[in-house]
């Protein structure tokens, strides 16, 4: 109880208590687990709220910033990672954190995903990945698993899903991690590395939508979500000693890498420097 | 300062650093590519940053991200790229972030033809992204007024709050003309205003003082939201139907309040002409050619060179062709600004001169649409 | 508007007819004329028609590109075919003989332009800059001073020699092209 209300006290100094609650999101939904989550992350790191911007494209996931009181911006839809570009470039010493769902990360915003792991500019990527369009109503997403249905595949999806994480590791990004909403402690861990790496951090925050992905394939109440990301999920060490097999439809949790690489904004500042000397 | 040879591109990108540009991200595309190329080895000299996106979309969103940072921001592109970058001016007018936008126009649609000039993205200029909102357009005729209205769309866009596009064409971008350099000191630069609140009292859309409030970047302790959805004073997404209103009256009005400023014109031989020329951009150089060329043959002809095509000069044109019975508006595209000109003239009187192949308007078309009037 | 010369300079892609009006253009400005110069080609860099267009007055220059060119170079047969008859009466058209076989008048100045060029500075692609040298030289249309000068501001790194000993063949050629046309 003690430490309950401990971490209440924590949200509370960081929320915007000027903006009208409750939030726009359904009861149950994990999106808000993911909020508290980095509020902590940050209040663990001691991060100034004036150093901190938080970004958002569209769908239930955008909306995050508007509720936190750091320098937030509800950018269009698949487009945040970019907005987030211009600012970390002309802000380097700003945290840029950027909250997306799935559609609007690896959808409408795959381009900018994949550029921005390349570029290893140093954003914090979040990514809420419920494997649909909530806010839409729960039509196919990128995440969506083959054969669930959707609202705009109602004989099933016949697309195969992306693999956010594998997809950031191979795309260039500095640090990649997944977890879930179920796994509040591990992901708040993830998300303090992630701020605090350098370079393009990564999190995919494995979550669910029960009013409409849950819904149409009758996966029942957000609690039976829950525990589902508890029993369908294991360590990326467990993972290592099972068979293709055995991790199929299994989620794997961990951090993918964890790796030095030069810093985008850092090697302007060398590019600057260059661009001086020689016109002296 | 003395005379020397500059490309429009080149003037462009160093009318952006008179400015104060200091952040510049784009894709490459012909005819705009050289002002990225300069920008890239001119930027980091004068310790900006330029950044090459893997598209027109992500370069508008960075110009965006790096204005709300503080930093005077532009992109340059050309039709293809323009209208990829749609969907984020909508966002900059939205939110009223400065931000200015070059397009080069060539020859559409699509692909069409990219080293070909164009007046073909006029309405798009205008009209490109959804919704009601106002917009400023600046369109330069040469080298050195490239340079001029480069400048003075970053303060434009800085005073009033705005996204604000440099419409040139690919004759204006490309050309390399004789120009003398303005000296440094006689640039006039607009900084961005700031707010005299502190920040528990700021508000990002407060209309209370006046219909542009200050806008304070990200990172100096004023924190607040920004958002492309209909919000408040403090920025904060609003379902009350008078506060969306209140957002659209606003932005629309300071803008119209402030004509006498943003409505940039040269006029020539008005008072008594019989027939008035109006053109803009390269264009203009035709019909200035067609209109000398009719004035030794004794005609008597107005000339009225628009540098600011949106908002539409109304006034100036409702004033200049009121007593006459002849307005030729020639164009390098199907008809378009001549539109705003039938609209606000009588549309019998105007005439309209018309080319679509990628050339310029030839200024011996221009002269056979003046003599078929006074003749 | 009286004072108003117009050059046109076309040939294929990748001749440097776009680079020699530059050039041109930059020697006007050094003699304190007002210039305009202004180029159309295919969105290729190599192959397909380009031309560039230099106009050159003392006063205003209105309409950018020409109207009746006071002087023609032509490095194709296309080019020849499409613009040497629109040359204004008593102008000066050249033909670089080693590209164009026929010729639509006998009043221009046929010359082997390449082949001066790969004489004189060992490079074929320095036709153009002969070019300007005779050009220059049969017009005066501007000082061969600017014109070195601005060879040696415009010419790409690395090149200047080339192209300034291109520049003083063209030269000698119209030298030599006055004394037989006298």
């Amino acid at each position: 109880m003690r430490a309950q209300r401990t971490e209440s006290r924590v949200h509370g100094r960081y929320l915007r208590h000027s903006k009208e609650f409750p939030n726009i999101w359904c009861a149950g939904c994990g999106i808000g687990i993911v909020l508290a989550a980095i509020i902590r992350a940050v209040d663990g790191l001691q991060l100034d709220k004036n150093e901190v911007a938080m970004l958002s494209g569209i769908g239930c996931t955008g909306r995050m910033p508007v509720y936190v009181d750091f320098n937030t911006m509800h950018t269009t839809h698949g487009r945040a990672l970019a907005f987030a570009t211009g600012l970390k470039m002309v802000r380097p010493e700003m945290k840029v954190l950027v909250v997306m769902g799935d559609g609007d990360a690896l959808a409408i915003g795959g381009n900018h995903f994949i550029h921005a792991a390349r570029r290893n500019i140093g954003l914090t990527a979040i990514v809420v990945n419920n494997a649909t369009y909530g806010m839409t109503g729960g039509q196919s997403s990128p995440t969506t698993p083959t054969g669930v249905r959707t609202a705009t595949a109602p004989y099933g999806h016949i697309e195969q899903p992306f693999p956010v994480a594998e997809l950031a590791v191979t795309a260039g990004a500095a640090f990649v991690a997944r977890s879930t909403v179920f796994h509040v402690r591990e992901l708040e861990q993830y998300l303090s590395q992630a701020i605090s790496k350098e370079g393009f951090a990564v999190v995919e925050v494995m979550s669910y939508c029960h009013t409409t992905l849950g819904r149409l394939n009758r996966w029942g109440t957000p609690a039976e979500m829950m525990r589902r990301l508890r029993d369908d999920s294991l360590t990326l060490k467990r993972a290592e000693s099972l068979s293709e097999a055995e991790k199929q439809g299994k989620i794997v949790r961990g951090v993918f890498v964890d790796r030095d690489l030069p810093e985008y904004t850092q090697l302007y500042e060398r590019v600057i420097e260059r661009a001086q000397a020689e016109r002296v | 300062m003395p005379a020397r040879l500059m490309q429009g591109d080149e003037a462009c990108a160093e009318g952006a650093l008179a400015g104060g540009c200091r952040f510049f991200a784009g894709y490459p595309i012909t005819p705009a590519t050289e002002i990225a190329e300069i920008l890239a080895r001119r930027l980091p000299q004068v310790g900006g940053k330029f950044i090459q996106m893997e598209d027109e979309i992500a370069s508008m969103a960075a110009v965006i991200g790096a204005s709300i940072g503080g930093a005077k921001a532009m992109t340059a592109t050309s039709g293809p790229g323009f209208s990829l970058m749609q969907e984020n001016i909508g966002y900059a007018a939205m939110a009223e972030i400065p931000c200015v936008i070059v397009d080069v126009q060539r020859l559409g649609p699509s692909t069409g033809r990219p080293t070909s000039p164009s007046q073909g993205d006029v309405m798009q200029a205008r009209w490109g992204t959804h919704g009601d909102h106002p917009i400023i357009a600046l369109s330069p005729s040469s080298v050195r007024e490239t340079l001029d209205l480069t400048v003075q769309a970053f303060n434009f866009s800085e005073r009033y709050r705005t996204p604000v596009i440099l419409l040139m064409d690919e004759v204006v971008g490309h050309m390399r003309e004789r120009v003398e350099l303005p000296r440094a000191e006689t640039i006039k630069r607009v900084e961005r205003p700031v707010t005299t609140v502190p920040p528990e009292w700021y508000k990002p859309y407060e209309d209370s003082v006046s219909d542009v409030p200050p806008l304070v970047p990200f990172g100096e302790g004023y924190r607040y939201h920004v958002t492309g959805l209909h919000h408040d004073e403090r920025g904060c997404p609003t379902d009350h139907l008078e506060k969306i209103q209140a957002w659209s009256d606003r932005v629309f009005r300071k803008i119209d309040s402030s004509l006498s400023d943003i409505i940039l014109y040269e006029e020539d031989g008005i008072a008594d002409a019989n027939v008035l020329v109006i053109a803009y951009g390269a264009t203009a150089r035709s019909a200035w050619h067609a209109v000398k060329l009719a004035r030794e043959r004794g005609g008597k002809i107005g000339f009225l060179k628009l540098k600011t095509i949106w908002p539409f000069a109304e006034e100036v044109v409702e004033h200049a062709a009121a007593r006459l019975h002849h307005v030729v508006v020639p164009e390098m595209n199907r008809g378009q600004l001549v539109l705003e000109v039938e609209r606000v003239v009588a549309r019998n009187k105007v005439h309209r001169v018309n080319r679509t192949d990628g050339e310029m308007v030839h200024p011996g078309d221009i002269l056979a649409a003046i003599e078929e009037r006074i003749l | 508007m009286g004072d108003r010369s117009e050059v046109r300079l076309a040939g294929t892609g990748g001749q440097g007819a776009i680079l020699a009006g530059i050039i041109l253009a930059d020697a006007a400005v050094r003699d304190g004329k007002n210039v305009v110069q202004t180029q159309s080609y295919g969105p290729e860099a190599r192959g397909g028609a380009s031309r560039s267009e230099v106009v050159i007055s003392d006063g205003e220059i209105d309409f950018p590109k020409v109207l009746r060119p006071n002087v023609t170079l032509c490095m194709s047969q296309e080019a020849c075919d499409r613009y040497a008859r629109q040359t204004v009466k008593g102008g000066v058209l050249i033909l670089d003989a080693d590209h164009v076989v026929r010729a639509p008048t006998t009043h221009a100045v046929r010359l082997p332009l390449t082949t001066l060029a790969r004489q004189a500075a060992g490079r074929d692609v320095a036709a153009n800059v002969v070019a300007l040298g005779l050009l220059a030289g049969l017009t005066g249309i501007v000082s061969h001073e600017s014109l070195e000068h601005a060879v040696r501001a415009r010419a790409p790194k690395g090149t200047t020699d080339v192209n300034l000993k291109a520049l003083a063949a063209g030269r000698e050629a119209a030298e030599r092209f006055k004394r037989e046309h006298r």
